[in-house]
């Protein structure tokens, strides 16, 4: 029962990551209709900048202490996103307006190859550390109950109470704020938002920013895991079975989402995959997402597509 | 001027319907294929042909049974590298595994296994469309992925995990020499290109468009879903399994998994919509500009003269090629077809503005 647990709660753990990422994908798809297959190189980018603003700001002003030099190197590397979010939109969103799904795909993934490039050739391709205080010892829970005690992660559980708190934080901002309702209301009906005088491109701008502050915190967490290199933006791959199985216009949907993948992905590795031979974390997501989507083809909380003759 | 149809009557049906009416296309499709066929192989040299064209033609066939899908009948797949993986695969082992077998029937082999595996994929497209159909079809590029890499079987028991073909000999002659395999590449391309335009221009074709279009509709009018979409699920995979195989065989000798993995798919995916949704010469358009692109971009710091360290030149060749793409889909969202289509045009008129 013991490992069963804590397969299932390294799993729940692994699955909010997932989602911090996911929730990216959801933002952009919500408000602009894009499916952006540039989110993972995002996350490099972010966490690229992030890094390498850590390590020049004590060389350059001498600043110190660690927490300073943090928050000064996460503001700066937000305003790097809200530039790019702002140059996409510029150069590339609004001249591909109208253009079928499959264009509007493809755009992105060039955009992504871009922001790569960019991303290495500015602030450099070795790998970096990103070190935000997040204790990477492991706690052991339980132990009474249990032999041994529950093996959790702290860092994992640091990370998923963060994404919690920025799953609330966007929630609020979505609820409570003018800009968020302008957003929610270009997501339900473009043409509507427009006609009522929501600026459709400013609204674009903000979303890719936001979209681009999700992208930070995912690749700040990400980076303090595995550190940052280019195999960062690879992480986006295992995201996009959650944002299928969530449903692609739901935050909540996400975050159900990441969990259920989560776990699915480490129980069937710890227990379907000596069967066949290991390495099914690779695969398992999708195919996972194959059969509920058979079911339900918007996925679990997406919207019901109609198809109109 | 020179691409004026007058005087060109056609008086049979078969003459109306053929695939190019119009004399002067007629003529330059010859002087194309006998220069293809005679005039390149004799004076390109090792390089080129290795390096250029041998891939050119197989990723221009792989695009070719992509743009089936994608084109012609819309259903958008991210898994092609998958399809070309198992391609390889069954027509190595049918290879390696049965003495003497003839290379024609492995490549064949080859398609027929991608088949398979593309009908079962398919058949998600059933239910599932749109974007989410494109990430379903990650799942079969994943389970590829790791079933040639975990199951022995279809590396026939290798132990390092990759495999490679001998030497290849069609009807008793051998195929070593660039040119010969060249010409074989060639020879495919050409023969497949030809069936699949005139698959397209079928009524097989007509109802894969019209699923495109709008499936509800088709299907109301009578034409059913299940054989339209799988059908172009299963001419699509033959044609990708084939070009796997090629690749496999002719272009890399020896290969391992990670060659059929998921860039290669963006990569069919970029020819297709570069080359064009829905166009036959899209395929081989689209083909060319991902071929030759990286190649320039290698030898950009070379031309410009500018010092920078390879890892500079990558990422500055990353970063061209990804704004090359956005730009190509701002300015001509139909492809390089639709230029060539548009220079014919104007082509009828000229010298005159209209």
């Amino acid at each position: 029962m013991g490992p069963f647990i804590e397969t299932l709660i390294g799993g729940l753990m692994a699955g909010m990551l997932y989602s911090l990422i996911a929730l990216g994908f959801v933002l952009i798809f919500k408000a602009s209709g894009v499916f952006n297959f540039a989110q993972g190189a995002m996350v490099l980018f972010a966490a690229l900048a992030m890094a390498r603003l850590a390590e020049w700001l004590p060389r350059f002003t001498g600043l110190d202490g660690k927490l300073l030099v943090n928050v000064i190197a996460f503001a700066g590397a937000l305003a790097v996103m809200v530039v790019v979010a702002w140059l996409v939109e510029r150069l590339a969103l609004s001249r591909l307006v109208n253009q079928e799904g499959i264009t509007l795909l493809m755009a992105t993934l060039g955009i992504a190859y871009l922001l790569e490039g960019a991303g290495q050739m500015l602030f450099g391709n070795d790998i970096y550390k990103i070190d935000i205080g997040l204790p990477k010892d492991p706690m052991f829970l339980f132990e009474k109950t249990f032999e041994g005690g529950i093996l959790v992660s702290k860092e994992d559980l640091y990370a998923a109470l963060i994404a919690a708190a920025l799953v609330a934080s966007l929630s609020l901002f979505f609820q409570k704020t003018a800009t968020g309702r302008a957003l929610r209301a270009v997501a339900d009906d473009h043409q509507a938002a427009q006609s009522i005088g929501i600026p459709l491109s400013r609204i674009w701008v903000i979303v890719w920013s936001v979209a681009g502050f999700v992208a930070l915190v995912a690749g700040m967490i990400w980076g303090s895991k595995l550190g940052v290199q280019f195999s960062l933006s690879l992480v986006a791959l295992k995201a996009l079975p959650v944002v299928i199985l969530g449903g692609l216009t739901s935050v909540p949907g996400a975050i159900v989402g990441g969990l259920l993948i989560g776990v699915g992905e480490k129980l069937s590795e710890a227990y379907l995959g000596p069967a066949l031979g290991g390495g099914i974390e690779y695969w398992f997501g999708y195919v996972l997402v194959l059969g509920v989507l058979l079911v339900r083809p918007q996925g679990l909380f997406g919207e019901k597509i109609i198809d109109r003759v | 001027m020179l691409y004026r149809e007058n005087g060109q009557f056609k008086t049979t049906y078969a003459a109306d319907s053929q695939i190019l009416p119009i004399r002067q296309d007629r003529i330059a499709m010859m002087l194309l294929l006998i220069a293809a066929f005679v005039v390149i192989p004799a004076v390109s040299s090792e390089y080129l042909l290795r390096a250029v064209l041998i891939p050119f033609l197989i990723l221009s066939l792989a695009a070719l049974g992509l743009n089936v899908l994608v084109g012609y009948c819309g259903q958008i797949s991210l898994g092609s590298g998958a399809f070309m993986a198992v391609g390889a695969y069954v027509a190595y082992n049918c290879q390696a595994r049965f003495e003497g077998m003839p290379l024609v029937v492995s490549l064949l082999a080859g398609g027929l296994g991608a088949t398979v595996l593309g009908v079962a994929f398919g058949i998600p497209s059933l239910r599932i469309k749109g974007l989410y159909l494109a990430v379903a079809t990650l799942a079969a590029q994943f389970f590829v992925d790791w079933a040639c890499l975990r199951l022995k079987w279809v590396t026939n028991d290798s132990t390092s995990g990759s495999v490679s073909v001998a030497h290849l000999d069609l009807f008793g002659l051998p195929v070593e020499s660039p040119q010969a395999r060249y010409l074989l590449c060639l020879a495919i391309v050409v023969l497949f290109a030809l069936i699949t335009k005139n698959i397209v221009r079928g009524h097989i074709g007509r109802s894969w468009m019209a699923m495109r279009d709008m499936d509800v509709a088709a299907a109301v009018i009578g034409i059913r879903p299940v054989q339209a979409k799988l059908s172009a699920f299963a001419v699509s995979s033959f044609i990708i399994g084939v070009a796997g195989a090629l690749w496999g065989f002719v272009h890399l000798g020896s290969w391992e998994p990670a060659a059929f993995g998921i860039n290669r798919s963006f990569d069919l995916l970029f020819m297709v919509i570069i080359g064009g949704l829905g166009s036959i010469s899209g395929a081989f358009f689209g083909a060319a500009f991902i071929v030759v692109l990286p190649l320039l971009l290698d030898k950009l710091p070379y031309w410009t003269g500018l010092p920078m360290d390879t890892a500079t030149a990558s990422h500055l060749a990353l970063m061209i090629f990804g704004a090359l793409i956005v730009f190509f889909l701002i300015k001509e969202p139909h492809g390089l077809a639709r230029l060539w289509a548009t220079a014919k045009e104007k082509l009828r008129l000229w010298p005159f503005p209209h």
